[in-house]
């Protein structure tokens, strides 16, 4: 019974949410307060981390920026979060990418997975937002130029 | 109008505010509970109402608990609580009157009283905080409270002084919760943070005063 009425609360933050995986590369768009003023803030970076179940399921997304690599951690389920393009599916073997942290430059770099029109199609269906998919993105070690105004872990690299 | 419910502990989970905010909630399934009777100043010396909650069966009762219920024309209640009114209050309030959980508010600072989880004879260690001894060295004393005196005088030991013993399970309060949300259709309360005992727990929730 208990967990019939806490399911009540929680269904009410399920709601339709991008589809990606660890591994890919996306630009999130979450929208921040600047004082008064609200506007969205896009970041971008890999995927290295999809944790907890729910109305509770949160992201981690790692990027490099400048020297500094910066990793930020989204509610999946936020009214904060506009939406999340997919700009590069990744091609991963486990499902936390905490290896990417010990390496830099190249080595840190994850495999594209190329995909089929088909599966392309469906994971479309699946609420996935697209800008376009380039297909030889940039490395994700290169240099971004904007720091990110706020991060929720910072690494010193 | 009573400033207090009883309810029952459902669990916790979370929720998002308007502005994206995280806040870890307790829901309590509160009331409904039903006046069963009436202290007064005349016949008790003080003003209270007493509170009914969860209906009970006639056989798990006996005769003179039931003969109070019927004698104030009220169905049997499992269990019964006392909650202290002001003689105004007590004026509006009759037998058998309904008390829901819309007596609350979202924003209102409640306190939240309940049996924590029974954790059994416990050492020092985790039911006081105590550092031990060292693991290492040589040392044969790790967990242990050591010295509890201190020499010919006083002779003896301090009352109260904290020792291993049995941890939880007694009557713990927690002050100064906030009411996040209020869903009357549901006689649902959730209260910011966690509250004692286990799930299905019996819970006594009053306002605070002054807020």
């Amino acid at each position: 019974m208990s967990q019939q009425i806490l399911d009540l609360i929680e269904e009410r933050y399920i709601k339709d949410v991008p589809t990606f995986s660890v591994g890919d590369t996306v630009r999130v768009f979450f929208r921040i307060r600047e004082g008064e003023k609200e506007r969205v803030q896009p970041f971008e970076g890999t995927v290295i981390k999809i944790q907890g179940a729910r109305h509770r399921k949160t992201f981690t997304v790692r990027r490099i920026s400048g020297a500094v690599a910066v990793e930020r951690t989204f509610p999946l389920y936020s009214p904060r979060l506009e939406k999340v393009n997919v700009l590069r599916y990744g091609k991963v073997r486990r499902a936390k990418l905490y290896y990417l942290r010990e390496r830099r430059g190249k080595a840190a770099r994850v495999k594209e997975r190329y995909l089929s029109p088909e599966e392309r199609a469906m994971l479309k269906k699946g609420k996935v937002q697209k800008e376009k998919v380039v297909e030889e993105a940039a490395p994700v070690e290169a240099p971004v130029a904007e720091a990110p105004a706020e991060a929720t872990q910072e690494t010193n690299e | 109008m009573v400033e207090g419910i009883l309810g029952k502990k459902v669990g916790m989970t979370q929720v998002f505010t308007e502005d994206g905010m995280v806040i870890p909630v307790t829901v309590i399934e509160a009331g409904p509970c039903t006046v069963v009777c009436k202290r007064t100043k005349e016949k008790d010396g003080y003003t209270a109402v007493q509170l009914g909650y969860i209906p009970a069966k006639r056989k798990h009762l006996n005769k003179p608990l039931l003969g109070q219920f019927e004698k104030r024309g009220v169905p049997p209640f499992r269990v019964l609580r006392e909650f202290p009114v002001g003689e105004d209050a007590l004026s509006e309030l009759e037998e058998g009157k309904e008390i829901k959980v819309d007596i609350f508010e979202k924003g209102d600072k409640v306190s939240v009283t309940g049996k924590s989880k029974g954790k059994g004879f416990q050492g020092a260690m985790k039911r006081h905080g105590f550092s031990g001894m060292r693991d290492s060295h040589g040392s044969r004393y790790h967990r242990t409270v050591g010295a509890i005196g201190q020499h010919t005088f006083p002779a003896r030991v301090f009352k109260g002084l904290r020792m291993a013993g049995q941890m939880g399970n007694k009557k713990v309060t927690v002050r100064g919760l906030e009411v996040v949300e209020v869903i009357p259709e549901k006689n649902l309360l959730l209260v910011k943070g966690s509250v004692p005992g286990a799930r299905n727990g019996l819970l006594v929730i009053k306002r605070m005063k002054g807020r």
